[in-house]
């Protein structure tokens, strides 16, 4: 029941086509740039027609992005982008329809769509920007935000503990899920593919940088000095690899607890480790809380990027033509006449 | 047959009344279909409790249905009845005061027994149908549950599965009373119960037990009759508002050659038109539960951008939900219908009552200054036209526009000389078409002489936009926060309402004279029972006139001289006083109030009485 079949090479513009008339009013330094610029250079290459493709977005600081695309496009109400994209994609299933989402806009304010989007796997592909913070609003703590987050409006730390977007997405029965980051375009550019490239509504949370409120929450995964060991990349039917010349590994003791290892040292071979499997939730569920698990000989455990989960399951969009032809043939196209009529009348003369 | 006496009635007012469980609408459903097949003029109203099934037997589980028919118009529902039928000691116990004195009651005696009684809080040894409680009623006790076990006690069938056919064996009852065919019911309970048809085939039996009972006993010293009603030639089916509602936007759909796309969340008395519509796919309908009633208007807007004849329903509290979303599509300006089909409130309120309360939540409930026009129905037939009006003006004005209609017209049903797909008025769509740039550029917020801008879809190639909730710059919709334009804009919005009112029809008197002393300025449901009021006056030799408003906002051109034409203005609502404030605020003119908040519609005599001491002043 997929609906969007991307053709390949036929697009009809350049990235440069994509920029808009206006200027761009995100914080200097802000890691919204970087996105901006990978989705403008990734979507020339996917062979769509710049007049089908709409940007959709709620309220926050990523929102602002459909101004600065040269397409179709929603800047909405808070919260509500998603229900928005997908009454778009149920009524024009031929368009390619992207969401433009933050950590406060789709977890706390729109959370209740957000789940419900993903358990009804529309076609949509949504960019979470996750920068832990409310940024337009000028530095609360946001529900991505650490325990104990010190911000404007919590100047003793937050009292409340984060909600995990991704746990949360494969709860939902999500069909994909990803995690990229700004600061690093070559993967990011490969997320936004892997995300337009799946048919269902796949969630890309991207790490994103606010240099204002919340600046260098996600430093640790690109700093020369800390990425190796806090970094991992997934990559489907390959082993856990990560740390300085990919020297530690992770294996699954029981099958269900993760355990960090000195590849080398233990002489272990790439079977003995976990190897990545996109199609697995189980393994899905817990990569998305691999950093949660405490540490042990070897170190702490590292944050996953890349395609946690892919499967495939039919799209709402499809389903709902789908009644609508089976309406069309068993009681043939509709006869406004007749369906006025009824059943019973009767004549006064 | 000819041992009984035939009694001409001119109109009859039947209540049933009985457990939630007993079946009472769909019972008075179908004695409407065969009453409306009969020729006559009719008005129904359901009067359903909140809870599905309350504890039986209680006076909080109560249901009724109350039909109106006769040989002459009927314009309302009937403020007493005649016909009292009750299948328990509650629902006599509730329903008694809306018998006339003299009327006729039938019991079911099984439904008096010490349980039922005692349920209905009647204090011991006191059963109202054996004391003389009821002497100034005429009382017909019949042992319907043990009646309906008897003939059905070879149908191998259990006890429970007999007695839900009790209340067949009362419709059968009634139709021998008044002389109904049963055909109708027959050919329905076939079709219902087609996969269960021995349990189709027991109600048939019980059905066809209680005409016959009535037949062999005389239950009425005779049988009533109450011929056809004189109304205009043609063809005539029967009914109910929201099913109206849902045609009237299928109906839009094809007029303006668009696909509807209906997004909603369940809730009272809103939910038959989802119901309705997700039966008609074929016709292209997208019909969307959603999560939430924020999501349905939402996914509605999406839908909108996309092309669709987008429409949201819900309830007052499900519209106030919704509030933000609408005053997103005031600003951005597309075609959007929302259906307040409202109950009494404020909260979750009377939640099976009906209530005009929402008029003001229509026009003024969203934030910042967000006009947009509503428009109201006036009766079950009327939804049709006034949802159609409605999709009309959403579509060809590129605006958010509010249907009102309420319980009472949700659930009422009359009878609709219905119209052909051919006299229906074409809805013209302006989309804009690829090369409607200025100098290669699109600019979504350039307007016509209407001040409507185009409508371009997605889709359209160098059409490309973004629309959004920020102020926009007039004509090149971009984002702007320069102080003038916001001003500007703001005041562009209202003018392109305000405008609408060059496109719809100037006010009508429904009756009465042009100038006089007394004018009644009623909208909504109300229609039926002022119209009812001023014919019975005029009848008495007093002609007080009635205009009754379909646009409230903006409206019609002539409604402030209209009103000027007269001493004074009667505004009834059921509610505390809304249209009565926008006619005083709009003309300066001290209409007079009259209001009922009872969650009921008002009586006939009501309004009688309110015009006489008027008059008398």
């Amino acid at each position: 029941m997929s609906s969007t079949q991307i053709p390949e090479n036929t697009s009809n513009f350049t990235s440069k086509d994509l920029v808009s008339d206006q200027d761009i009013r995100w914080c200097p330094g802000c890691g919204d740039y970087s996105i901006l610029k990978q989705v403008q250079k990734v979507l020339p290459e996917l062979g769509l027609k710049k007049e089908n493709i709409v940007f959709v977005s709620g309220i926050g600081c990523s929102s602002r992005f459909p101004y600065y695309m040269n397409t179709y496009g929603m800047h909405t109400i808070h919260g509500r982008a998603t229900s928005i994209a997908t009454g778009l994609k149920v009524s024009r299933p031929e368009l390619s329809v992207w969401v433009v989402t933050g950590d406060g806009d789709s977890l706390s304010i729109g959370g209740n769509h957000f789940i419900h989007t993903l358990r009804k796997n529309p076609n949509l592909n949504i960019l979470l920007f996750n920068n832990e913070i409310y940024g337009l609003t000028k530095g609360q703590f946001s529900p991505t935000s650490p325990e104990g987050k010190v911000t404007k409006s919590s100047p003793m730390g937050s009292v409340e503990h984060p909600f995990n977007p991704l746990a949360l997405a494969l709860g939902a029965d999500a069909t994909f899920v990803a995690r990229s980051m700004d600061r690093d375009p070559k993967h990011l550019q490969a997320m936004i593919r892997r995300s337009a490239g799946h048919e269902g509504t796949s969630l890309l949370e991207i790490y994103q940088n606010c240099n204002v409120f919340n600046d260098g929450a996600f430093f640790a995964y690109t700093d020369r000095a800390t990425k190796t060991d806090r970094a991992l990349f997934l990559e489907h039917g390959r082993p856990l690899l990560f740390g300085e010349g990919n020297k530690k590994g992770i294996r699954l003791v029981d099958g269900c607890h993760p355990q960090v290892v000195d590849v080398e040292k233990e002489g272990l071979s790439e079977s003995d480790l976990w190897i990545h499997d996109e199609k697995d939730s189980l393994k899905a569920g817990l990569l998305a809380r691999l950093p949660e698990n405490q540490g042990n000989g070897e170190g702490e455990f590292p944050s996953a990027f890349g395609v946690f989960y892919a499967v495939e399951r039919y799209c709402l969009e499809g389903a709902v033509r789908l009644q609508i032809e089976k309406a069309r043939e068993r009681m043939g196209e509709g006869d406004l006449d007749a369906l006025i009529r009824g059943d019973h009348v009767w004549e006064i003369k | 047959m000819s041992k009984e006496k035939i009694q001409f009635k001119t109109n009859v007012v039947i209540r049933f009344a009985g457990d939630s469980g007993d079946g009472i609408q769909l019972t008075g459903t179908q004695f409407t279909t065969s009453t409306a097949l009969a020729g006559n003029d009719l008005a129904t109203y359901p009067d359903y409790p909140a809870e599905i099934r309350a504890p039986a037997g209680t006076i909080a589980g109560v249901s009724g249905f109350q039909l109106h028919f006769g040989s002459d118009e009927v314009h309302t529902s009937g403020d007493y009845c005649d016909v009292l039928v009750v299948m328990n000691a509650a629902a006599l116990k509730a329903n008694l005061n809306h018998l006339k004195k003299g009327g006729i009651i039938i019991a079911n005696e099984d439904g008096f027994d010490e349980k039922n009684l005692r349920l209905a809080k009647y204090p011991d040894g006191v059963n109202p149908i054996q004391d003389d409680s009821l002497e100034e009623y005429q009382v017909h006790i019949v042992p319907v549950t043990k009646l309906t076990r008897e003939c059905l006690k070879d149908s191998g069938l259990g006890v429970r599965d007999m007695d839900r056919s009790k209340n067949m064996f009362v419709l059968g009852l009634l139709y021998y009373m008044y002389n109904r065919s049963m055909d109708p019911t027959i050919t329905f309970l076939e079709s219902k119960f087609a996969k269960k048809p021995e349990v189709g085939e027991a109600n048939i039996k019980a059905m066809k037990a209680g005409y016959s009972f009535a037949d062999t006993t005389e239950i009425q010293n005779g049988r009533f009759e109450v011929k056809a009603a004189p109304m205009e030639k043609g063809t005539y089916r029967s009914i109910m508002g929201n099913q109206a509602t849902a045609f009237g936007l299928i109906a839009a759909g094809c007029r303006a050659n668009l696909p509807v796309y209906y997004a909603t969340y369940p809730i009272t008395p809103a939910s038959d038109i989802l119901h309705e519509l997700s039966r008609h796919k074929n016709f292209g309908v997208v019909t969307v539960q959603a999560e939430d009633e924020i999501s349905a208007v939402a996914s509605a807007i999406g839908a909108s951008f996309g092309g669709s004849l987008a429409v949201t329903a819900s309830a007052g509290p499900g519209i106030s939900l919704k509030t933000e979303a609408i005053s997103l599509a005031t600003i951005y300006e597309i075609p959007l219908v929302v259906c307040d089909i409202q109950r009494a409130g404020p909260s979750t309120g009377l939640p099976t009552k009906m209530e005009q309360a929402d008029l003001m939540q229509a026009i003024y409930g969203r934030p910042g200054e967000a006009p947009l026009p509503v428009v109201a129905a006036t009766s079950p037939a009327d939804c049709f036209d006034a949802v159609f009006e409605a999709c009309r003006i959403a579509l060809e004005f590129m605006t958010p526009v509010f249907f009102l209609s309420d319980g009472y017209l949700a659930n009422g049903a009359e009878p609709w000389r219905f119209p052909s797909m051919a006299d229906l008025r074409e809805i013209k769509v302006g989309f804009a078409n690829e090369g409607d740039t200025d100098d290669g550029v699109y600019l979504p917020y350039k307007r016509d002489e209407r001040l409507v801008r185009k409508w371009a879809l997605p889709g359209t190639p160098g059409l490309e936009h973004r629309i959004g909730g920020l102020e926009k710059e007039d004509v090149t919709g971009n984002v702007s926060y320069d102080p003038e334009n916001h001003e500007k804009m703001v005041k562009i919005r209202q003018q392109k309402v305000n405008n609408i009112a060059d496109h719809i029809p100037l006010q009508e008197l429904d009756s009465g004279p042009e100038k006089g002393e007394l004018l009644v300025v009623g909208w909504g449901s109300t229609y039926g029972t002022i119209k009812a009021a001023l014919k019975q006056l005029r009848a008495e030799g007093v002609d007080v006139a009635h205009a009754h408003l379909r646009y409230l906002n903006p409206f019609p051109r002539n409604l402030g001289e209209l009103i000027k034409n007269y001493d004074q203005v009667l505004v009834p609502e059921i509610n505390n006083g809304q249209l009565v404030r926008l006619i005083r605020d709009q003309f300066l003119y001290p209409a007079i109030p009259y209001n009922k908040i009872k969650g009921q519609p008002f009586a006939v005599a009501e309004i009688k009485n309110k015009v006489w001491e008027l008059l008398k002043k």
